[in-house]
């Protein structure tokens, strides 16, 4: 993977000193915090509920088993012996205090991690496929253009102060598992006539107006991606709307303007730069790939494997459900759920961590992944080596076997922890998690996706959730919202809103009505419940959802 | 007829630690049943003033109404989630609570 230039290095103390001043500053009085605010943003650094927040980067969710060592570490040292892992891919910690933040820096620093450009109106950590160089069907691993996009975006001087924050996933398969169509930009590496290159997709988002992204340009060859990249930046930075907050993103530019007039304006910003771009990126593209190169794959026999999968029903169980395909003979892509029910989605402790990164470094070729599901994989285990890895995961509470089931919740902090949110979120993905587990019916109901956000802004990609849960404040009461349908793949659509909201005491009743209506709707256990949604529509699951309303018009 | 003044604390988060603190006549504390009501909206709105001045101490100052029927009670369960800190972990106000 990526290894810090002496470019890099330099850059990122460079910055750190420069905050650790800012700092300094704020603290002995120089700085008032209206000037100290956006200067801490830059770097990641939240004031929250109850805490300071720092948000760290963890580029297209890929990490070393150092990395993940120092993650523990500074749980330990600088938090509260834990940290959360974000539907961006980043790592949260809501403990920091304001004099220890630089030292946090420093630590991260040391193993090639930073904080910048996770906040504040500019081009955020790039995101990509959590299967990236591991999935079976990929075309190529998105993540070299993703980290040379990262240094381009990286203090680009022109987008430091975008109309509004900008995001880009980046995915190498048809199968989207990045939700490509969400972002601001999202790429799709395509091959067309043997020649790699770029689906470029725009003005998807989701927050208050969700809008799933428009195809700009069917193929980009690989060597214009920067400068297309750089246009498109380039026309929003001037055309997106600075004048309302809620209108400033590029979805609302792409959809206020259409795509043609968008399409138009790109093509005459790109013929005035293209020459700008010499193939310099080109040449540092060559170079980053070579730093993503495939391990060295082993092969061993799988009697081991293929023992433990036919006597052990728990491995079998944790089999069936956290594994992938992977593109080489006898290896798996391993989900390792940070979703044990009733447990926080997405908290990992530092033991927990630790035990993770030993685990990378000797079952894993040293890597791991984040998912913006809020999961960690291990993207190249060997089957042979499963069931000493499922037996360690559990020792230390990682073996739910659950990805992709009821329980595999997506939930932003909410009002637990967040200074926007209107509503919990944790509390309520905990009790569905316990409420199903109780059930015992999560791998009956089979794939199923869950998605919780605890205000408008939609951190828990609530409109893509096959049942979406917004969170809000109706008259200085919790209520929730429920949206069906939803869907964060190649086929993207935005959940319907199901009709009035349920009370916290509702919510875990209501989601048992739809999901038991599922099980009696679906046409055979294999029609899972998006498949179903799409059959029938809206109406058999509002029915149950408020049966009182299918009693009045009785 | 003006609206009557509901009573209200002076709350704010601490610049250091970024915890949620209450003002008690000059002193900052962390429980919300120490904290001063203030009652006379002409008061209130110098306090706060005041107290927004305090920037080398808190960031964020506000006034928070509460009812006091019964103790110093939160009028809106934001405002409660501030007081007892997060539902997930005895972590923050749960650690003394």
């Amino acid at each position: 993977m990526y290894a810090y230039t002496d470019f890099d290095s330099n850059f990122v103390t460079a910055r750190n000193a420069q905050f650790r001043a800012q700092v300094e500053r704020r603290i002995d009085g120089s700085l008032t915090e209206d000037e100290f605010k956006p200067l801490r943003l830059m770097n990641g650094l939240y004031l929250q509920l109850h805490a300071y927040m720092l948000r760290v980067a963890i580029p297209y969710g890929t990490l070393n088993s150092a990395q993940m060592h120092k993650l523990a570490d500074i749980a330990d040292k600088w938090d509260k012996g834990y940290g959360h892992f974000t539907t961006r891919q980043n790592i949260q910690y809501n403990w920091a205090e304001l004099r220890d933040v630089p030292d946090m820096l420093d630590a991260l620093a040391e193993v090639d991690m930073h904080a910048i450009q996770t906040s504040g109106n500019t081009i955020r950590n790039v995101t990509a496929d959590h299967f990236a160089g591991a999935a079976a069907d990929e075309i190529a691993d998105p993540r070299p253009v993703a980290e040379l996009i990262r240094q381009w975006s990286t203090d680009h001087p022109e987008f430091q102060f975008l109309p509004r924050k900008f995001k880009v996933a980046v995915s190498g398969a048809a199968h989207d598992r990045a939700v490509l169509r969400a972002h601001d930009i999202g790429l799709q590496i395509v091959e067309r006539d043997g020649a790699r290159g770029y689906r470029v997709i725009v003005g998807g988002g989701l927050g208050r107006t969700p809008m799933i992204g428009k195809v700009l340009y069917d193929f980009v060859a690989s060597e214009d991606l920067l400068p297309t990249l750089e246009a498109i930046v380039s026309v929003y930075n001037l055309l997106g709307r600075r004048d309302n907050k809620y209108k400033a993103r590029i979805k609302i530019t792409v959809h206020e303007n259409g795509i043609e007039d968008i399409r138009a304006r790109v093509d005459a910003r790109y013929a005035l730069i293209r020459p700008q771009f010499t193939g310099v990126d080109q040449q540092m593209l060559a170079r980053i790939e070579a730093d993503f190169a495939l391990p060295v794959f082993k092969q061993a026999p799988l009697e081991a494997y293929d023992a433990a999968y036919a006597v052990d029903p728990v491995f079998r169980a944790w089999a069936d459900t956290n594994l992938h395909d992977h593109r080489t003979e006898g290896y798996a892509i391993v989900s390792i759920s940070l979703k044990a029910h009733g447990a926080t989605p997405g908290d990992a402790t530092s033991a927990q961590m630790r035990e993770m990164a030993v685990l990378a470094s000797e079952y894993g070729h040293d890597e791991l992944r984040v998912s913006h599901e809020q999961n960690v994989i291990l993207p190249h285990v060997h089957r042979s080596d499963l069931p000493a890895l499922h037996a360690r995961l559990k020792a230390v509470g990682l073996g739910t076997a659950n990805i992709g089931l009821i329980s595999d919740i997506i939930a932003c902090p909410g009002m637990d922890y967040c200074a926007l949110a209107t509503a919990r979120s944790i509390p309520i993905a905990q009790e569905i998690a316990t409420r199903f587990d109780d059930l015992k019916l999560e791998h009956d109901i089979g794939p199923l996706k869950i998605k919780i956000s605890g205000c408008i802004n939609a951190c828990g990609h609530h409109h893509v959730g096959h049942i979406g849960i917004l969170g809000l404040d109706r008259a200085g009461v919790e209520n929730y919202q429920i949206t069906l349908g939803g869907d964060g793949t190649e086929d993207a659509a935005i959940g319907e809103r199901a009709g009035p909201g349920f009370s916290a005491d509702e919510i875990i009743p209501a989601i048992e009505r739809i999901v038991l209506a599922y099980l009696d709707l679906r046409r055979e256990k294999a029609e899972t419940f998006l498949q179903t949604y799409r059959r029938l529509g809206l109406a058999p699951f509002k029915a149950a959802l408020y049966p009182e309303a299918k009693a009045d018009a009785a | 007829m003006p609206k009557s003044f509901q009573p209200s604390v002076i709350t704010a988060n601490d610049l250091l630690k970024g915890d949620v603190v209450y003002l008690r006549g000059d002193a900052w504390v962390r429980d919300l049943t120490q904290a001063e009501v203030l009652t006379d909206e002409a008061d209130a709105d110098i306090r706060l003033l005041e107290a927004a001045a305090r920037v080398a101490e808190v960031v964020g100052v506000y006034l928070a109404p509460v009812d006091t029927a019964d103790g110093i009670q939160t009028t809106h369960f934001r405002e409660a989630f501030r007081a007892s800190g997060p539902s997930n972990y005895a972590h923050g106000k749960r650690e003394h609570a």
